[in-house]
């Protein structure tokens, strides 16, 4: 059976960037990708959707932007152009079309099962993406046969829905962008909202990006955030990667004819029922937004950044009057987009590390199972994980300990010099 | 008593985080039933007594039994011995509101000096009297003041209020629909 020290599942940026600092620390690997290279971004995103942070942030170890745009947002197929060229840059030695069905431990490391042959390894590292299905209630089930319900990761434009009326339920960066596109398609459209992430595109000047980077906020560590069961679970912020840098924030889906309504609690007798905690979930993302932009300042009170003077934004208009229940019978709603968030998929890992939850059980990507790590998680060591460029530095440090993991292994083919 | 930099609102949050952490590993624990019993009085006239409830894996009892009379006011052609049913909804949102910002403000070191809620539901009464079929039977909604004077700033005192709507049993029992069964012993 074939044998290499490490097995990294999956090719997006994530695997690519620990298939990068494994190569410079010449550690034999394989990079397994059940399609191609950036698989998640050519075949599982909405034609319109660009990348939330602008050009300059998008960095990989030894790779970044150096287009004409540094301000612009790229579109799907830059994206997937961009990592395909760190695959090229970094010589990741990625097999694709190849699909792990099972990941088991053995004595002296793991038996990885592919739907093209199975090889052993001393180590793993599991970089196949925090998104790979989506998270639909339960409530989906009673919906009325004659709704079509889709989500983002099916949803690929307006021109594939049927006409009429959209339901949106989730206010994350996917609702919104979705809400947003089928309301301008001429729909009319209602969100749904529990807790949601309010942010302005710009700030002072700046992308509000800029300010999450250069403020320190994104490299808070995972040890260092106060509720980190909660960070991890924290819905993406509300924003689109529009040219114009415009803000898609509740009152501007509002001023769009967007109809906002609380969160789906339930689908009874053909109706959908709503929290009428609406307006509370609209303070808590207000009072938020509003404690971070007060520690962008005092950041920047501290510094000679070159912004504009302090900004605050209007709070958001709660609806006069808010519906509670819908009918899902009556032709009004013709679809239901569940902008409800995403789950990874573990079923393949035979190794119990995954909670109750379906979550992963892991420190800072150090899986609790000696040799298994993981990357591309959210808040996995800082809370800049999951964005492109907070890879570099996840990556060296998951694969500084995965190296010292192996120097510590006392006998094998593979043992491989301290670190 | 839990003191943070000498704040006390007489909550004890230290008690509560740790049941917070203990119950994470123990989720059968953390089942409680909170029970109630009603006895007809005479008219609409009723007295309810609670004492004892289920919670941490036993049976559990209140330190002594409460007795709860509920009627409907004269208006109504009734005796009015005791609040409508419907204003017990209100005492019940507005004392689990009021616990939980003192509660979220002993956790945040706020200094409460007093909190004070003031609640308004507006009830359109043809539903319960089936006068019009489109009017529902309960609130069409409701509306809470807080007067809060405490050490802390109006955005500070904000956010306690919005953090104690998040984790409170009552406002998510009146804001979300709940499975409710009645049958016939």
């Amino acid at each position: 059976m074939a044998h290499t020290t490490t097995v990294v599942i999956g090719a997006g940026h994530a695997g690519l960037a620990a298939s990068h600092f494994l190569s410079e620390r010449a550690i034999d690997h394989v990079v397994l990708e059940r399609g191609e290279v950036a698989n998640s971004w050519r075949r599982e995103r909405w034609d319109s959707l660009r990348l939330l942070t602008p050009n300059w942030q998008s960095r990989l170890p030894g790779h970044r932007y150096e287009g004409p745009d540094p301000d612009g947002y790229m579109t799907m197929g830059e994206v997937v152009e961009f990592i395909d060229r760190f695959a090229a840059l970094s010589d990741a030695p990625v097999r694709t079309g190849t699909a792990v069905t099972s990941v088991r431990r053995t004595d002296d490391g793991y038996h990885v099962t592919t739907d093209d042959g199975s090889l052993t390894c001393r180590t793993v590292v599991i970089a196949s993406g925090a998104c790979n299905q989506p998270a639909v209630p339960g409530m989906r089930e009673a919906v009325p046969a004659a709704v079509e319900q889709v989500t983002p990761l099916t949803y690929r434009g307006p021109d594939q829905l049927p006409d009429g009326g959209v339901l949106v339920v989730g206010a994350s960066a996917s609702g919104v962008q979705l809400a947003a596109e089928l309301r301008r398609s001429g729909r009319p459209v209602i969100l749904s909202t529990g807790e949601h992430v309010r942010l302005p595109r710009t700030y002072r000047g700046r992308d509000v990006l800029w300010w999450m980077d250069a403020s320190g906020v994104w490299d808070q560590r995972y040890d260092e955030v106060p509720d980190l069961p909660r960070a991890r679970q924290l819905a993406s912020p509300q924003l689109v990667g529009a040219p114009e840098r415009a803000t898609l924030d509740l009152n501007a889906l509002t001023a769009m004819g967007v109809e906002l309504v609380g969160r789906a609690a339930t689908v009874r007798d053909g109706e959908m029922l709503f929290s009428g905690g609406l307006g509370n979930v609209i303070s808590l993302a207000d009072l938020k937004m509003d404690r971070l932009l007060n520690t962008f300042d005092e950041w920047a009170a501290g510094t000679d950044a070159d912004v504009k003077p302090p900004e605050r934004f209007e709070p958001t208009r709660v609806p006069e009057s808010k519906r509670l229940r819908l009918d899902l019978r009556g032709g009004e709603i013709r679809t239901i987009v569940w902008a409800t968030g995403y789950r990874p998929d573990y079923t393949w890992l035979d190794v119990p590390v995954v909670d109750g939850k379906g979550r992963l059980s892991h420190d800072g990507g150090i899986v609790d199972s000696p040799g298994l790590y993981a990357l591309g998680l959210p808040v996995l060591r800082r809370r800049k994980s999951t964005f492109i460029h907070g890879i570099e530095d996840d990556a060296r440090e998951v694969v500084d300990h995965l190296a010292r993991y192996l120097a510590t292994l006392s006998s094998g083919p593979d043992r491989i010099g301290s670190t | 008593m839990t003191t943070i930099d000498g704040i006390d609102n007489g909550v004890n949050v230290q008690a509560l985080l740790d049941a917070r952490e203990a119950l994470k590993a123990a989720p059968e624990a953390a089942q409680f039933t909170w029970r109630s019993t009603t006895r007809w009085e005479n008219g609409v006239h009723s007295t309810t007594t609670v004492k004892d409830f289920a919670g941490l894996g036993a049976e559990q009892s209140h330190k002594a039994s409460s007795t709860f009379t509920a009627d409907h006011p004269e208006v109504f052609a009734a005796e009015d011995h005791g609040i409508t049913p419907i204003e017990y909804l209100l005492v019940g949102l507005g004392s689990c509101l009021t616990a939980g910002v003192a509660s979220v403000a002993q956790n945040r070191g706020i200094q409460l000096r007093s909190v004070e809620a003031r609640i308004e539901g507006a009830h359109d009464i043809r539903g319960i009297l089936g006068a019009d079929s489109d009017v529902r039977n309960g609130y069409n909604g409701i509306k809470v003041t807080f007067n809060i004077d405490a050490d802390a700033s109006k955005e500070d005192i904000e956010a306690l209020v919005a953090q104690s709507q998040k984790r409170s049993a009552v406002f998510d029992a009146l804001t979300n629909p709940t499975d409710v069964t009645v049958e016939v012993a």
